[in-house]
């Protein structure tokens, strides 16, 4: 009996119906279709950009077994960056040019994504290589290049909250009946959505792609091979860290106030998908993203105060049912 | 003496160095451990003794954290929770029942249930995947409960957390030993009233429970820990059960946490997310343990004073310096005192790079950079 | 007797704090199969990934072809064509039969002729090709190991008890597949089952304990029962 129930489920497509049967639990709790439309979309909007910043750090796992308790200072950078390139840029972001204001907006996010990349590069050759291995000495070490990389950020931009301008042309909703639904949400969902489908196909259609796919299952094999999978990571880890950058500016623009406590409240929903997820696959990362961002906003509006204990409790009950998280990377 | 060393029974170089080192790190705690002793005659002032009150504590926080990350190498963020969950209880009971023994008795005991409960409901669930796994699911338990701290207000007091008062033995305007005018004995210049007695109930309390985390770590369950640690196939394969021993340590290191939070909250005589439970006391506590060395019980004592010292004090040094390069680009700001986690965090790097076995695993010889 | 390509001298490795070879001194001849026979923990697996530069000697060299690679990083030692077929064969499960041996074709692009080649050696291949490969049973993972293997021309060939687990009527496959692959290149073969072992290898050594404790050709082996018996005791499986 379970057997040909888990099988039923498997055939309909498995663990990628827990979204769904999620939305249509909500459906029943919140009863007005309005109102679950606007989460719905805000939850996927909020998934996609958790998703930017959780890929990276699964990837990065999954390849070299490095966990990097520093990511959310990519994700930190990220949105500080694109605040002060908003700023910058004023003229252009509240103009009437809709092309002024999506470039401003592309400026922003272009460079923070740079940031990431070449901190990344950075950050991989000074404080990561020396402890590969080394688990404990990795978790010490990046948690203390955390503690730096906040006090820069605390020393550059000052504590006080900054507010971050959102391009005029992405500011208000579309009104559709009696559901409104806000158009940077939108777009954050699109952009996430082109990131996944552009990290889908560098993975399943390139040789990179398909080398980084061999490596997290048996670093050692690809090696044997004849690839030098050292400089593979390296590439792995600023591809991540500038996703992690780039999902910083685009939760910033959500955001339209940020403070430095940003990198640290997103971290814990990373870890949270990382973990829902499994390491090492970017579909588990969207699994696990959407997932959070729905619960995320389902739960904030059903029950506000137990918003983030959801998604724990949410993190617990997966573990206990697949302890490796939901998709993970096969491994042999 | 260049013979010396090639007579019988004569000590090898390094080896009298090492233990050479040995007897600096004795010497070293036993000073501390002194000054702590005498602290109220010592350092009379009211900072210095919130200094040494704080020493205390987190001497108890640091070494039972270094029984997880040292002497057992689990890697959990989860410590604050449980140190937080010890000093709620004591100050929702005090706060609810009023100033008196019987409240911190009781509040405590709840704290310290709810963090065995919650310690073995994570250790189970956790502690059998992998390490990076559970410093991770730990990190996102600690959050949850901050967040839960502060959203919970009506019991909590939210952000601003709780003020209550202490059992009245405790009150300075108490006199412990009365004088023949009727007001509190002075000894050494200083009076003997309830300030010294509420030091003193920190100070023993928390010496207690570092003699018995030293009986721990010399029991046979320390030994089977470092085991795990060292090789945790091996000790599988002989037949310990390495995930009981670890949701075990998890557990002790859960309660001891819980009751140095029960101190904390007794002495502040106040009670926050911001002393207790925030991501900021975590970080101290690693960096505490990392300074001092790891897996060894005197590094936490090291550890926390030096750190101690230098968040009360090395502040001061940092404004000069600030103050005399303050005509230069970007310096000044990175020497201004809320700046100092900065440069700590330097330290850190550095250390976790150059001496992974902190000051006292360094002078006593333990590993070193490989 | 013909130059050897591979050539050990007095190698010793160290696993943790484990001193696993004591001094390895070994010559394989080139062209055709070449065996190290050994029981269990001998030291058969910690010397073919010493070869690989997958676990550092402590002490000693390894030469291929006069060229000291004791020190070279792994896929350097790849690179100069060795190829390497572990004990759990190494196949990447999530990828397909096709994506595994097409990381091993140089620059990505195979051959066609030495594919069709292969798909005569092993049919299964071509009819799993777009199947994941962790679908794959044990012989057919074992047999798209070796394939990947000889994917590219390979100077040598080292494999690490493919016969493990495997039927019998598919070890009577694998030894004409290998009888076939080692026309062209050299094959150090890694076995505890000395019935496999005897119907492919021209040279023998055996190592126990971390050391070489017999060297010499095969027939003589098979023809000597006391020798056998001497070495082997531990090491004979029953097939």
């Amino acid at each position: 009996m379970m057997k040909t129930l888990s099988a039923t489920f498997e055939r309909f497509g498995g663990v990628m119906l827990l979204p769904v049967a999620l939305a249509l639990i909500a459906f029943l709790l919140i009863g007005r279709p309005s109102t679950w439309v606007t989460l719905t979309v805000a939850g996927l909007a909020m998934g996609m950009m958790i998703f930017l910043m959780a890929s990276g750090l699964s990837l990065i796992f999954g390849l070299m077994d490095v966990l990097n308790f520093g990511h959310s200072a990519f994700v930190s950078f990220g949105a500080f960056i694109a605040a002060s390139v908003l700023a910058f840029l004023g003229a252009w972001v509240s103009g009437g040019s809709a092309v002024l204001n999506i470039a401003a907006l592309m400026a922003a996010i272009a460079a923070a994504t740079a940031f990431g990349a070449l901190a990344g590069w950075a950050f991989e050759r000074v404080i990561v290589k020396p402890v590969y291995k080394d688990h404990l000495r990795q978790i010490l070490i990046t948690m203390g290049a955390l503690i730096v990389a906040d006090e820069i950020i605390l020393t550059l931009w000052g504590g006080a909250p900054i507010p971050v301008p959102r391009p005029a042309v992405l500011t208000g909703s579309i009104v559709v009946g009696d559901v409104s639904i806000e158009i940077y949400r939108i777009f954050a969902f699109l952009l996430g959505l082109c990131v996944y489908v552009a990290m889908h196909f560098a993975l399943n259609r390139t040789r990179i792609g398909l080398l980084v796919r061999a490596g997290v299952e048996n670093r050692e094999m690809v090696e044997a091979l004849g690839f030098r999978i050292d400089r593979l990571f390296i590439a792995v880890f600023m591809a991540g860290s500038a996703l992690a950058a780039m999902g910083g500016a685009m939760w910033a623009g959500y955001q339209s106030l940020i403070t430095t406590a940003i990198g640290a409240e997103m971290m814990i929903l990373v870890f949270i998908v990382v973990i829902i997820g499994g390491l090492g696959s970017i579909e588990g990362s969207l699994l696990g993203a959407i997932l959070v961002g729905l619960m995320a906003n389902y739960v904030a509006f059903l029950f506000p105060k137990m918003s983030l204990a959801s998604n724990m409790i949410l993190m617990m009950a997966i573990l206990l049912w697949r302890p490796f998280g939901l998709k993970p990377a096969v491994k042999g | 003496m260049a013979n010396a060393a090639i007579l019988p029974g004569a000590v090898p170089a390094v080896s009298r160095r090492r233990q050479a080192g040995r007897f600096l790190v004795y010497a070293v705690v036993l000073a501390i451990g002194l000054a702590l002793a005498f602290a109220p005659f010592l350092f009379p002032d009211v900072r210095a003794q919130e200094v040494a009150a704080r020493i205390c504590v987190f001497v108890v926080l640091v070494a039972s954290y270094d029984l997880l990350i040292g002497y057992t190498g689990i890697v959990s963020f989860a410590h604050t929770m449980f140190f937080g969950l010890g000093a709620y209880g004591a100050a929702i009971a005090l706060k609810a029942m009023g100033p008196g023994f019987d409240a911190i008795f009781f509040g405590g005991a709840l704290g310290v249930l709810a963090a065995i409960v919650l310690a073995v409901l994570i250790g189970l669930l956790s502690l059998r995947v992998k390490a990076i796994f559970f410093a991770m699911v730990t990190l996102a338990a600690a959050s949850v409960m901050m967040v839960l701290a502060s959203q919970l207000s009506a019991i909590t007091g939210g952000e601003d957390g709780m003020t209550f008062s202490v059992p009245r033995p405790f009150s300075p305007a108490q006199p412990l030993v009365t004088g023949e005018d009727g007001k509190a004995l002075r000894l050494f210049g200083v009076a003997l009233n309830g300030r010294v007695a509420h030091y003193y109930f920190v100070f023993v309390s928390s010496f207690l429970l570092f003699l018995v985390m030293m009986r721990i770590v010399a029991s046979p369950l320390g030994t089977v820990l470092q085991a795990i640690r060292e090789n945790e196939m091996r000790a599988e394969a002989i037949g310990y059960r390495v995930v009981a021993y670890r949701t075990a340590i998890f557990c002790i290191a859960a309660v001891i946490a819980a009751l140095a939070g029960i101190l904390r909250a007794v002495w502040l005589k106040y009670t926050g997310p911001d002393v207790v439970l925030s991501f900021d006391i975590m970080l101290d506590i690693l960096l505490m343990v990392v300074i001092g060395g790891m897996g060894t019980l005197y590094g936490a004592v090291i550890g926390v004073a030096v750190m101690t010292l230098a968040q009360y004090y090395l502040k001061d040094v940092m404004a000069a310096g600030a103050a005399a390069t303050a005509d230069l680009p970007l310096l000044p700001d990175l020497l201004n005192p809320d700046r100092w986690l900065f440069w700590l965090g330097l330290v850190f790097i550095l250390l976790v790079y150059f001496f992974p076995a902190g000051i006292a695993g360094t002078l006593m010889g333990k590993g070193g950079h490989k | 007797m013909r130059e050897a390509i591979l050539r050990l001298d007095d190698v010793h490795t160290d696993i943790a704090q484990y001193h696993v070879l004591h001094g390895v001194s070994l010559d394989v001849p080139e062209g055709g199969v070449h065996v190290l026979l050994g029981r269990n923990g001998a030291g058969k697996t910690t010397s073919l990934r010493t070869i690989m530069g997958l676990w550092r000697a402590r002490k000693g060299a390894i030469v291929l072809r006069h060229r000291d690679i004791t020190a070279l990083p792994t896929p350097d030692i790849a690179r100069l064509g060795v190829a390497f077929v572990p004990e759990n064969m190494g196949i990447f499960g999530g990828l397909t039969v096709e994506e595994n041996m097409r990381l091993a074709a140089e620059g990505g692009r195979f051959d066609d002729e030495r594919l069709q080649r292969i798909f005569a050696l092993f049919p299964a291949m071509e009819k799993f090709w777009q199947s994941q490969a962790h679908a794959l049973s044990g012989g057919q993972k074992q047999m798209l190991a070796i394939s990947r293997a000889i994917v590219e021309k390979r100077d040598l060939i080292l494999i690490d008890e493919p016969t493990k687990g495997l039927a019998p009527a598919i070890i009577r496959a694998m030894i004409d597949a290998f009888r076939e692959i080692a026309k062209e290149t050299t094959i150090l073969l890694v076995e505890q089952n000395f019935h496999f072992a005897r119907a492919l290898g021209e040279t023998v050594a055996v190592i126990d304990d971390g050391r070489i404790v017999h060297r010499g050709t095969m027939a003589a082996l098979a023809a000597d029962e006391a020798l056998q018996n001497q070495f082997l005791s531990l090491s004979m499986e029953a097939h």
